[in-house]
């Protein structure tokens, strides 16, 4: 229980979503924050400092909460804080319990569950500005009283009422807590079991009444096994529990809840006057709901927000990935001239800086796509797609939330993927994060461009449909998959979608800022670190072994391209192309090329064409340069690679002499380019965002397999029915 | 609280469900049935026996439900609501 830092106080900060906690959390702390993540889940952890009459004081923001019962993962991690399980740190030295005083009922279950611990408490009443807005007077000294903690009226976003609860914060020691009514039957239950977890041990006198209430109520859900709780008091809370039942009560978790209520209830009553009678009148929320949520405008404001952040992630990230690209190539030019030629040099500039690059050329993409998901959350609307779109995605098995992700998943999905994380059932979220590498992102769009420049000589109008197809076709497997993950390998009880609709208001920049730096900040470190080793590794297959005359660049073999930007300028500047094209025909990638193709010969590609798709496990766009590469292409000129493809023969097998790029072979690696998880971003973000290798592993694999036999339909199909020539 | 027009029986032996309420009806919360987990999860979000629900508005799609309780919105699925049976609204 007690402090074991000497120093700093550490208080853990509680509280609901859209209580203003994080408003809050900011004006207490300011600009000393840092964040992180729990370990083993991927609940952020925002830890932020002040000092108040020479104490150091340490606030750890938990995750905006309903109730620490323990059903989601930041519902289990701030119980753990709470109650000091959490793996090496200690019990905290008191909690902040955040309050929003305008929806006091509902935020005070979970006040009052936390006050059930006996931490030291102290209790900040905040939006105390909208509550009297509404009418509603809150006699703050009355609730102090109730409730026998310190309670402060605060309004976050106007800083007021912030010193005071920094010194309630110093001052607060434990506080006089006391047990509360309960119906006859449930009081003696609970008081029964207190006194057995007291006895053995389990827990201090002070926190007993709320650990009896929170093992009754987990014990009934099911949740027993990781309490470490003794046979003895295991038994006593069935012989309880079977008690309970004789006299009526069935659920006792659901009748603890109830009494809560009525106890919160009654003590509010006492406390909270209202000038006017409850939701007499419609509030500002109300009204622009009326349009936001509205059949028709409703539904065309929504297409319209998704058309401009959609739009925005493509625009304005480019110049952007533009410039990364050019300082990219600065560094390598400027490492070519300091260092020698050979391979220490090449491995700086092509294999670090190149995979270094593939990280941060998706920099913009995801700032940008946290910006809006950012504005989005807090100003509310966030809430409303969900509301909007559940529908929808629920026939997919999936959540509201998960439109946002998928959506934003057709520029990239790694910055989608880590926007899943506002999914709060693991299970929908998981779901989501297999699926969403299946929309096609903007770096297929080259290699569609490519491919189809070379087979496809048509109309404008059958070249744009068949690209149309590759988006669509991603799509309706994404939601195929999906449906079918919930009800296989995800599946479970039915997902709920109990969503609040809190009420609008003008979003905070620093918030938003803070939030969509946090986020890109986390990518750099943890998923980066993990893109740039493989990016290293898949240059070095293509780089080794060397021929007798190297040639000083391969840079058509970096794996650092960004999604949106032409390839063109990636390809060998060297002279000769036809020796970079010898190096990699003769390096591991191009004989692993040639090992592979029997196996890809049946989808209609030769060796080369296996070299490109190889590469593309660094990133897809990789394709483009690694095909100017090994058909000898001029450099810079898209004309000539078209040409080069489109003339190139099978070199050997039965197959020789007859063309390579078909238009059956084309849309066959088109497919295969659709499906497959052709990007190691996308596999080292899976990895970060569900803290395991086991998802990566699994959705590289499904994936692959998916690809490989729809090509093998395509194409097989295709000669059958004698399109394959 | 504004009441309904009176079309709401208040005898046990019919109960309704808040799926099938109209947008802008309120009614008292009976209980909720359907599976402990949902109900224990409406039940903390407020939805206690006893309290009042409005069915604000349905989403365009006609799914999920808005509904206004203990003075916030709360969204669910139809399929939750026909958990949560309810009475008249005295």
């Amino acid at each position: 229980m007690a402090a074991t830092t000497p120093r700093a106080r550490r208080i853990a900060v509680a509280g609901n979503p859209n209580s203003g906690k994080s408003t809050l959390f900011n004006a207490l702390t300011g600009m000393r924050q840092r964040v992180g993540n729990y370990p083993g889940v991927t609940v952020e952890r925002h830890e932020g400092r002040f000092s108040q009459a020479g104490t150091d004081v340490l606030l750890v923001d938990l995750p905006g909460i309903y109730s620490i019962s323990a059903r989601s993962p930041d519902e289990e991690v701030s119980r753990d804080v709470l109650l000091g399980r959490i793996e090496g740190e200690a019990q905290p030295d008191g909690v902040l319990i955040v309050v929003d005083a305008s929806n006091l009922e509902r935020n005070f279950y979970l006040a009052t569950q936390i006050l059930d611990l006996g931490i030291p408490a102290v209790i900040a009443c905040n939006m105390m500005d909208i509550a009297e807005e509404r009418g509603e007077r809150i006699d703050i000294d009355a609730l102090s009283r109730e409730l026998g903690v310190p309670v402060v009226a605060t309004v976050g976003t106007r800083k007021s009422g912030v010193d005071t609860v920094r010194s309630a914060l110093i001052d607060a020691a434990i506080a006089r807590h006391d047990t509360w009514p309960l119906p006859g039957a449930l009081e003696s239950a609970v008081r029964t079991v207190a006194d057995s977890l007291v006895a053995a041990g389990a827990c201090p006198a002070m926190a007993a009444w709320g650990m009896a209430l929170l093992v009754m109520g987990e014990t009934a859900a099911g949740g027993n096994e990781r309490w470490g709780i003794s046979a003895t008091v295991r038994a006593t809370i069935a012989s309880e529990q079977a008690r309970l039942a004789s006299e009526g009560v069935r659920d006792v978790a659901s009748a603890l809840v109830e009494a809560r209520y009525a106890w919160i209830g009654e003590f509010t009553s006492r406390c909270v006057h209202r000038d006017t009678p409850e939701s007499a009148d419609e509030t500002v929320s109300d009204r622009i709901d009326r349009v936001l949520t509205h059949k028709v405008f409703g539904t065309l404001i929504f297409a319209g927000v998704m058309f401009a952040m959609f739009v925005s992630i493509f625009s304005w990230a480019e110049p952007l990935m533009r410039w990364i690209e050019t300082g990219q190539e600065y560094l390598q030019a400027g490492i070519h001239h300091v260092l020698p030629a050979g391979p220490v040099a090449d491995l700086l500039a092509e294999g670090i800086i190149g995979g270094a690059g593939a990280v941060v050329v998706f920099l913009p993409q995801i700032c940008i796509l946290f910006l809006f998901i950012a504005l989005l959350e807090d100003s509310g609307y966030m809430a409303r797609a969900a509301f909007l779109m559940d529908r929808l995605m629920s026939a997919a098995g999936l959540h509201g939330k998960s439109f946002i992700p998928l959506l934003s998943s057709y520029a990239c999905a790694v910055p989608g993927i880590m926007a899943t994380r506002t999914i709060e059932n693991p299970r929908d979220r998981l779901a989501t994060i297999l699926v969403a590498p299946l929309m096609s992102c903007s770096a297929r769009l080259p290699v569609y461009l490519t491919v189809i420049g070379a087979v496809f000589a048509g109309s404008v109008w059958l070249k744009a449909g068949v690209i149309f197809s590759m988006y669509l076709l991603g799509t309706v497997i994404a939601l195929l998959m999906a449906a079918l993950f919930k009800k296989t390998l995800l599946r479970g009880p039915t997902p709920t979608f109990i969503m609040e609709l809190p009420p609008y208001h003008l979003p905070r920049p620093r918030l938003i800022l803070r939030a969509m730096w946090d986020r890109s900040k986390l990518f750099l470190t943890r998923a980066g670190t993990v893109i740039v080793a493989v990016c290293v590794v898949l240059w070095a297959l293509a780089y080794f072994p060397r021929v007798s005359d190297p040639s000083p660049q391969l840079s058509g073999m970096t794996a650092g391209q960004s999604p949106v930007i032409e390839q063109r300028h990636a390809a060998p500047r060297a002279t000769d192309d036809e020796a970079t094209g010898d190096q990699l025909r003769h390096s591991y990638m191009g004989r692993m090329g040639r090992a592979i193709e029997p196996v890809i010969a049946p989808l209609g590609f030769d060796w080369r064409v296996g070299v490109g798709v190889l590469a593309s496990f660094a990133a897809r766009e990789v394709f483009v340069s690694t095909m100017g590469v090994v058909f000898n292409a001029d450099d810079n000129d898209e004309a000539s690679l078209r040409e080069r493809m489109r003339t190139a023969t099978w070199d050997s097998g039965p197959r020789k002499g007859q063309r390579v790029f078909t238009p059956l072979s084309g849309v066959s690696l088109m497919v295969f380019y659709v499906l497959c998880c052709q990007c190691a971003s996308t596999l080292a973000v899976i990895r970060r965002e569900t803290n395991s290798w086991r998802w990566p592993v699994f959705a590289f694999g499904y994936m692959t397999a998916l690809a490989y036999l729809a090509s093998l339909l395509v194409y097989q199909v295709g000669i059958r029915v004698g399109i394959g020539a | 609280m504004p009441s309904p027009a009176g079309d709401s029986p208040i005898h046990g032996s019919t109960p309704r469900f808040l799926s099938e309420l109209k947008a802008g009806e309120s009614a008292r919360v009976i209980e909720i049935r359907g599976d402990d987990d949902l109900r224990r999860r409406l039940l903390e979000m407020g939805l206690t026996s006893g309290s009042i629900v409005r069915v604000v508005r349905f989403a365009p799609l006609g799914d999920p439900i808005e509904l206004a309780v203990r003075g916030y919105r709360l969204s669910v699925r139809r399929d939750e609501a026909s958990a949560v049976a309810v009475g008249g609204n005295e």
